[in-house]
């Protein structure tokens, strides 16, 4: 009963805290100053169609790059927890998972390549349309799940995983490294011709860096998911 | 103002999902719940034109979190009522 | 005040995004189970995100997507406030990271024999 009360005290006072933001601030009616310039700047700058894009790549490119870092520690954290010692689960224990399906097993065969594609074709055209490295990323780890569920006992090669991983991840610093030798600072997308506003090719080196956010971001959360299969060693 | 409209529909559609989450003792139904207010909130990003953060929460928030969490269950012989949780004497007694 | 002029003053993502938070800071106060936890969490990260995105949402503007329709000069004035959006991107994918960790705390647990409620891991408070 105690907890109870304290409960309802704790959301109450929450709540009287966050009644005013619901209520009295109401919307506002021009974007502030910061945003306005953005908007206005993004295109001439690095010719992004995108203006989300261009802030996530490279006005604000640092804090995606602490971001990918805070993700692989997470991943690693899940992978380091989770292994097949740790659970006590030794190899003695019997395959109990039962087979997949065939209609599962043939559509995954049919639908791996055409995600990884759609994947693929996310994250290229991230700086013109919506989407971009992290959803293409997602979609990819999807096809890679589609495969773990059609083949319960087949495992992941972690060769090949960690070293996307590790190259896709060295290759976003060395870009970032180059912004800051032949252009005006670090992760600065102007090492490449910037092209025309809503061609393929424009937007200097951001459809890279992104291409390498997106392998990156699939590989980790592929990662995840095998982890999370316990199949780990 | 049809939009503002639209989105406090689908406001009250994710609080209740939220408030059955927090509530339905099965884990699996709060589990598919939970998903269903990501689910409602990419409809409001893409109602208020962040389509990028509509894809995202869809893909990420709604899909694979939940897939994250079914295997999650599947892995700690969780079962499915909430509260029955003593834990089975083949789990206990073969394992530490 | 009216009615009319009360309802124009509600940022109505906001309102649903500081209640999503209410009911998510509720579930994680109220139920015992670890996995019970890790749900209301996810349900309280979506109301933050609604909540943050409420700052950059203005009435009848479009995405802050550049095309053949919308170019330069007039995009400040046609198009919504692209930096929250860059901001929540992030912190969803952010959040599927910490999700996982937790669960997989979670199962830990549940592995080397404890329970799922937090009620049993009351001894190791300090």
């Amino acid at each position: 009963m105690m907890r109870r009360v304290l409960v309802f005290l704790a959301v109450a006072g929450l709540a009287a805290a966050l009644l005013p933001l619901a209520l009295g601030t109401g919307v506002p009616e021009a974007p502030g100053a910061l945003a306005t310039a953005y908007l206005e700047d993004a295109p001439g700058d690095f010719g992004a169609a995108n203006v989300v894009t261009a802030i996530v790549v490279s006005y604000r490119g640092f804090d995606t790059l602490g971001e990918v870092a805070v993700l692989f520690a997470a991943t690693a954290g899940v992978g380091a927890l989770l292994t097949r010692k740790r659970l006590g689960i030794g190899d003695a224990e019997p395959a109990d998972k039962p087979a997949a399906t065939e209609i599962l097993v043939t559509a995954t065969g049919l639908l791996t390549g055409l995600l990884v594609m759609f994947g693929v074709y996310i994250f290229l055209h991230g700086h013109l349309t919506p989407g971009g490295g992290f959803q293409g990323g997602v979609v990819i780890a999807t096809a890679l799940l589609l495969g773990l569920l059609a083949r319960p006992e087949s495992k992941l090669s972690h060769g090949i995983l960690s070293a996307v991983e590790s190259l896709s991840g060295a290759a976003y610093v060395g870009m970032g490294l180059a912004g800051a030798f032949l252009a005006w600072g670090f992760l600065d997308p102007r090492v490449l011709p910037l092209g025309r506003i809503g061609s393929l090719v424009s937007a200097g080196s951001i459809p890279v860096i992104y291409s390498l956010i997106g392998l990156k971001v699939g590989a980790e959360l592929s990662g995840i998911l095998d982890a999370l299969k316990g199949d780990r060693e | 103002m049809l939009v503002d409209a639209a989105i406090l529909v689908s406001g009250f559609v994710m609080i209740a999902a939220g408030i059955g989450a927090v509530l339905a003792r099965s884990l699996l139904v709060s589990i598919l719940l939970s998903g269903g207010v990501s689910l409602v909130a990419s409809l409001v990003f893409l109602l208020m034109g962040a389509p990028d953060v509509a894809m995202t929460e869809a893909a990420i928030g709604s899909g694979l979190t939940t897939v994250v969490y079914l295997y999650a269950m599947a892995r700690a012989r969780q079962p499915d009522e909430e509260d029955a949780d003593p834990l089975g004497d083949a789990v206990k007694g073969g394992r530490r | 005040m009216s009615i009319l002029e009360f309802v124009s003053r509600i940022n109505p993502v906001a309102a649903s995004g500081a209640v999503l938070v209410l009911v998510g800071v509720w579930g994680v106060l109220a139920r015992p189970n670890l996995f019970k936890i890790a749900i209301a969490t996810s349900v309280l990260e979506t109301g933050v995100n609604l909540v943050i995105l409420s700052t950059g949402y203005i009435r009848g503007r479009t995405a802050p997507i550049l095309d053949s329709a919308a170019d330069a000069s007039t995009a400040a004035a046609r198009m919504t406030d692209p930096v929250p959006q860059a901001l929540v991107l992030t912190a969803i994918v952010i959040g599927l990271a910490v999700t996982a960790l937790q669960l997989s705390y979670a199962v830990r647990l549940r592995a080397a024999g404890g329970g799922s409620s937090i009620e049993s891991y009351g001894d190791e408070k300090w």
